[in-house]
């Protein structure tokens, strides 16, 4: 039953009866309000920002250490940043001009004592109260591998077999959503490989199929589709029609709100020589450096595991436990 | 009417390939010459205005701004469209 798109993808009746306190709900309850109602997720009041339990997090820790066995022989450099970066660096880094609505700067109070006076004021009132707050020189992470680049590029030309990084990273995106899988604090888990276009090809191939492996492995039904990022715009329409059909993306697709709309829970992803050029990273014989990635959304392969073999963990099927905590 | 001379004075105006624009011939890869994603984005809003047109989305791909000819013959279609 797990490999198909089972009952658990319908509103689950037979879970209401957890809430029992509750009046009989007059709709089904939806994903999210059953994360919530069995505490795995935690309510901050604002969509797509949300605390996770110890079981939530069991989980995202334990996928994490997955990924890294999966990734072991390949002796990958670990690097892990906080999930801010430099402002200077994601300025350079392009991704205003592909995707300014997700972005998030961090802003703060800089103005005087009469400022504070008034930002005070304002709160009393319930006005506006940031006209004083001015961006400092951290940017929220849009994606777990934005500040290794200009990190790679300052340690010169790559080695002859290329560059392999692991990393991982709260990333956020402005993109509030009921949909839980659409959270706007997430963590992401990837490597990326630097050098020459075949090292990079060749690394993103071996991924799709570990990817597919490690998803199907842990009972999840799953799509390998072409994707494309989510640009801004009618600029973005052209920017992703070019990515789609230069076959620079790929997700690997697992229903979890819904069929019709499978989630993206991991993306392989050719950038060719974009971030090469953007950051100067020369391979070992002075050419452009060509990337690639494999992203794991650890937030989103949780919650298909939840949505496919239900909210106890305990009782998800031994092999899956096994792979997970074993 | 849309001349090529037309397409490659917009084409001058991109940073990507000002400087060999009077080398290539209108049947000349742009992509292979240094157009990139960006700079066909940039190619697109730039014909846009120049021509008073807004290309449909499924004109919005890299076919379409390949070439000198393909752009000019896909700039001269939408004119055409718009006048009738």
């Amino acid at each position: 039953m797990d490999q198909s798109l089972s009952s658990d993808l319908l509103p689950a009746a037979d879970e209401v009866s957890f809430v029992g306190t509750l009046p009989e709900p007059a709709e089904p309850r939806s994903f999210l309000d059953r994360l919530f109602d069995r505490g795995l997720l935690i309510r901050t009041g604002v969509d797509g920002l949300y605390g996770r339990s110890g079981a939530f997090e069991s989980v995202v820790e334990a996928l994490d250490r997955l990924v890294s066995r999966i990734g072991a022989a390949d002796g990958a450099e670990v690097l892990r940043f906080p999930p801010g970066m430099a402002r200077a660096s994601f300025e350079r880094s392009g991704y205003l001009k592909g995707f300014p609505h997700l972005a998030g700067t961090v802003h703060s109070f800089c103005g005087n004592e009469a400022d504070h006076a008034r930002l005070l004021a304002c709160l009393d009132a319930d006005e506006d109260w940031t006209a004083k707050q001015a961006a400092t020189d951290i940017v929220l992470t849009p994606a777990a591998c934005y500040p290794l680049y200009p990190v790679a590029a300052a340690r010169g030309r790559l080695p002859e077999g290329g560059l392999l990084f692991d990393l991982q990273s709260y990333c956020f995106r402005h993109e509030p959503s009921l949909e839980p899988t659409r959270m706007q604090l997430f963590r992401m888990r990837e490597y990326v490989r630097m050098g020459t276009p075949e090292q990079v090809l060749a690394f993103r191939e071996l991924w799709l199929t570990r990817g597919t492996t490690m998803m199907s492995d842990l009972g999840l039904p799953l799509a390998i589709d072409p994707a494309n990022d989510p640009f801004f715009g009618r600029a973005g329409k052209m920017l992703a029609n070019n990515q789609r059909a230069q076959a620079l993306k790929f997700e690997l697709n697992v229903p979890v709100n819904s069929e019709d709309k499978p989630t993206a829970c991991l993306s392989f992803n050719y950038h060719q020589d974009h971030f090469g050029t953007t950051w100067g990273i020369a391979q070992a014989d002075g050419t452009t450096a060509h990337t690639a990635c494999v992203g794991f959304g650890l937030e989103r392969i949780t919650l298909a595991l939840l949505r496919h073999h239900g909210l106890d963990l305990d009782a998800w099927p031994a092999e899956v436990r096994a792979r997970l905590f074993g | 009417m849309v001349e090529i001379s037309d397409i490659r004075d917009v084409l001058k105006s991109l940073e990507s390939l000002k400087g060999v624009v009077d080398t290539l011939s209108d049947d000349d890869d742009l992509f292979e010459k240094g157009l990139d994603s960006f700079g066909s984005v940039q190619l697109m809003l730039a014909l846009e205005e120049r021509f008073d047109i807004e290309f449909p989305d499924s004109a919005l791909g890299r076919r379409s701004f390949s070439t000198i000819r393909i752009i000019r013959d896909t700039v001269a279609g939408l004119r055409q469209q718009e006048a009738a």
